[in-house]
């Protein structure tokens, strides 16, 4: 049922919540978390339907900020949708005039009691996330780096504002990548010498690919720019030839390896519900982030066409 | 660290910079911090006996597309079913394309779909057909080649056991068993493995299983054979875990000083459909209760395993099964059933005699409910008791504690008539969750005090994504992580506890009919009042 609300007051809404649970028969409070979503008007739609997707897999209370008209009276207008599409309660705020300054004023009172809390911005990021008056009530702030006017950039304003907590879906979309590396690395495998990640300009996670693949091998890792979708390949260069992971089309990749056949697995491009479950499994401190962006903030990325490697005498034969 | 023998594994991999080796794990991609990445299986083949059959059709194979879809399949991972029929490989692909898209979880993506028909083959033979293996044999090296799967093998045996030792030894024969007759080199530098999954039944008794596992044995190492009972891999019976080893609430209370007593049941709604040839003279003790429910005894009366490593959990388990103990009078504390023709959730269904393929004169029970106990210092004196059904009221599987009465009530009798006792229920399956029931005051001016449900929905909010049973064993198959699959020792303690008293049955009693979509029998009843108790409803 939808319940709408106007010039009111989040008392007025709680209460509304508890009679239109009675209404609906005594339905538990199964929720795992408060997702507070910072948007507007324009991108209220596609993220209520990421959560409310994500929501099948944790319940939660969604809360969607949304700030209307800064110069007019202040006023709060809500929409309460329970028991509709998705498990769990979601809240459409409409903050009017200076009210928008204070969304934390409208979020605390509502927020679900015991339960971890999440704030997601799902266009622009704020400078700091965890000074975000809607940033400092959660213990983790979601943002997406990918949907700035210019991605490098603000991965290093991340970077520079990192708190624990912090996480952003440009490092979530690189997971399957991730994945995929990791898994092709359990093999026994060649010395790696030098690597290199292709993707499209302005793509945030190859950065973060580029970045922690340089952390974690300690080998230096080139980014280029190829036409898309997406990134297209990540590579290494050993000894006695090249590994790469190549996937021209979004959807299938190629593994090649020196002297091996070919071998394809899927690795397609995810829906932002999905990433947004993912960012929900977890809630502690995503460690291997942080070192991952400081050493992007720190050392940068090599770019531009990978090189021949010189031959490496330390090979081990 | 230890470089593997060059020689062992033929001529010497064109790769003078190879570094790591099978005793050297580290992958610094790796860290346990990253718990993003998760486990994927390495390069492999799966070849798959009785592809034709209902549970590779519904199970296996959508369990395949659903691990693909989500990434953990490793590239390359090729399937290769062996069945009695004559098709190419297009049509074992159509087949399985059907079956996916008919009961996969997740969503149908064409892609993950022609990357997964790509490495499918098939082969068509009988199993006592030399040819035929020497055909597989050449088809999944040929997969070696041109796929790169490693030489890692995994056999899935998903057909009766009969079958058993004509399939195993067909395996040795056409040399698929032996991982150092790899017939390629593999490349990977790693020793290739066999692993062979087989289902349950395991024996019929404990004599047959020992048998049967002598069959396999003799071929597979105790360690690469992986017995499946797909109850373990259900999310809630590795909740029962969490729930009791990761909470301080619950553990002080798990013991003799707090529980009265414990009910684990499974009731089945259905009959036995197709299966007469299978379970006539079979039942349902040891269909449901050797494997299934002894499993969720074991994992809800175990001490706590000193790590989640497959041994320690193993050990843990094998203790308890072996502290089980029988009833001292078999027939005060067994009960079965047959069931009769009846009406079952609004249908009229016919009784398990009248079935198809039963004999009219048929000693099989379709009931069985035993009572059992555990001689520990946490259990003595309570009694465990288990019961399973076909053709009962409602489809449900769950683990009750119940909890003893407090010693003493403060209330007027009558304020807490209706004040049963307090109890901690897992729901298996169906709408997997917890359930805690409690008494609490009646909105009121009077003081009265009934019971209510404190419910933890597991299922209905989180199923959405929660791997299907056979997604996570089938991985961890791949993967070679055993935690999950019982042992060869856990399934003969198992038959220990139950041929007594399947003898006992055998020599003289006779199954009670109970009516179809009853709650059982009247004896089984009987077996819980003679101790004042009442089974739960189902």
């Amino acid at each position: 049922m939808t319940i709408d609300l106007t010039d009111t007051t989040t008392g007025a809404i709680s209460n509304a919540l508890t009679e239109a649970r009675r209404r609906l028969g005594g339905m538990t409070l199964g929720m795992v978390l408060t997702l507070i979503i910072v948007t507007d008007e324009e991108g209220q739609y596609d993220a209520i339907r990421a959560a409310n997707q994500a929501a099948r897999e944790h319940p939660c209370r969604v809360l969607a900020m949304i700030t209307r008209r800064p110069k007019a009276d202040s006023r709060l207008d809500a929409e309460i949708r329970v028991g509709e599409a998705a498990p769990g309660e979601t809240l459409v705020l409409r903050m009017y005039g200076p009210l928008g300054q204070h969304a934390d004023s409208v979020a605390a009172p509502l927020l679900v009691p015991d339960v971890p809390v999440v704030t997601w911005w799902p266009e622009t990021a704020p400078e700091v996330p965890a000074k975000h008056p809607l940033g400092v009530l959660a213990q983790r702030r979601v943002t997406d780096s990918a949907a700035a006017d210019i991605p490098p950039a603000v991965l290093t304003t991340l970077a520079r504002a990192y708190q624990p907590g912090d996480t952003d879906f440009g490092w979530t979309r690189a997971t399957p990548w991730r994945t995929l590396l990791a898994a092709t690395l359990d093999q026994p495998h060649p010395v790696l010498q030098a690597g290199e990640v292709e993707a499209e300009a302005d793509n945030p996670t190859a950065d973060l690919i580029a970045a922690w693949l340089n952390l974690r091998l300690g080998i230096p890792m080139r980014r280029s720019v190829s036409g898309g979708p997406g990134i297209t390949r990540v590579s290494f260069t050993t000894p006695v030839g090249e590994i790469a992971v190549s996937r021209l089309d979004g959807r299938t990749a190629t593994l090649s390896w020196p002297s091996r056949p070919n071998r394809m697995v899927a690795l397609h491009r995810r829906e932002t519900a999905e990433l947004l479950a993912e960012e929900l499994r977890r809630l502690d401190p995503d460690e291997v982030y942080a070192e991952t962006l400081r050493r992007l903030e720190e050392r940068g990325i090599e770019t531009g066409p990978a090189e021949a490697p010189e031959p490496d005498e330390r090979v081990v034969s | 660290m230890t470089v593997p023998d060059a020689d062992a594994r033929g001529p010497a991999p064109a790769n003078p910079g190879m570094i790591a080796t099978a005793d050297d794990p580290v992958n610094p991609l790796r860290d346990p911090r990253d718990r993003r990445i998760p486990r994927v299986a390495g390069p492999c083949v799966l070849v798959m006996f009785g592809v034709t059959g209902d549970l590779a059709r519904k199970k296996l194979m959508p369990a395949l597309y659903d691990l693909a879809n989500r990434g953990l399949l490793p590239p390359g991972f090729s399937l290769v079913g062996f069945a009695r029929r004559d098709w190419e490989d297009e049509d074992f692909a159509q087949i399985t394309y059907q079956a996916v898209k008919e009961h996969a979880r997740t969503p149908f993506r064409e892609t993950v779909w022609q990357q997964l028909a790509e490495g499918m083959r098939f082969v068509p033979g009988e199993f006592d057909d030399d040819a035929a293996f020497d055909k597989l044999a050449a088809t999944v090296r040929e997969l070696d080649r041109e796929r790169g799967t490693g030489g890692n093998y995994a056999f899935y045996l998903s057909i009766p056991p009969r079958f058993f030792p004509l399939v195993v030894e067909q395996l040795k024969r056409s040399g698929l068993s032996d991982p150092s007759i790899s017939g390629t080199d593999t490349g990977t530098g790693r020793p290739p493995w066999r692993r062979v999954v087989i289902e349950k039944p395991f024996g019929h008794d404990l004599e047959s299983a020992r048998e049967l596992n002598n069959i396999v044995d003799a071929v597979f190492p105790a360690e690469s054979v992986f017995r499946i009972d797909h109850y373990l891999g259900k999310e809630t019976v590795q909740n029962i875990l969490a729930l009791r080893f990761a909470n301080s609430l619950y553990e002080p209370i798990w013991n003799r000083s707090f529980v009265d007593h414990v009910q684990i049941t499974m009731s089945e709604d259905i009959g036995i459909g197709g299966r007469a040839g299978y379970y006539d003279g079979i039942g349902a003790a040891r269909d449901v209760i050797q494997n299934h429910l002894l499993q969720l005894l074991a994992l809800t009366a175990m001490e706590e395993p000193v790590s989640f490593e497959a041994n320690s959990l193993r050990q843990e388990k094998e203790k308890v099964l072996s502290a089980v103990r029988l009833p001292t009078d078999l027939a005060a504390g067994t009960a079965r059933g047959q069931y009769a023709a009846g009406w079952q959730g609004g249908r009229q269904v016919i009784g398990y005699l009248e079935e198809e393929g039963i004999p009219p004169d048929s000693r099989t029970e379709t009931y069985a409910a035993v009572k059992l106990g555990v001689d520990t210092r946490r259990w003595a004196g309570v009694p465990f008791y288990l019961r399973t059904g076909k053709r009962l009221t409602r489809r449900m599987t769950e683990i009750a504690l119940m909890f003893q009465r407090a010693p003493h009530l403060p209330f007027a009798a009558t304020d807490t008539e209706e004040l049963g006792q307090n109890a901690l229920v897992i729901r298996v399956q169906p709408d997997e969750g917890v359930t805690v029931r409690f008494g609490s005051k009646v909105p009121g001016s009077a003081m009265e005090v009934r019971d209510v449900n404190m419910d933890f929905a597991y299922g209905e909010s989180f199923t959405e994504s929660s791997p299907e049973a056979y997604e996570r064993l089938i991985l961890d198959v791949l993967i070679g992580d055993p935690p999950l699959f019982p042992r060869q020792e856990e399934v003969e303690l198992s038959w220990r506890i139950l041929d007594p008293i399947e003898n006992f049955w055998a020599e003289y009693t006779k199954p009670e009919q109970y009516p179809s979509g009853s709650p059982g029998p009247a004896s089984a009843d009987a077996v819980m009042a003679r101790d004042g108790r009442a089974w739960r409803r189902l």
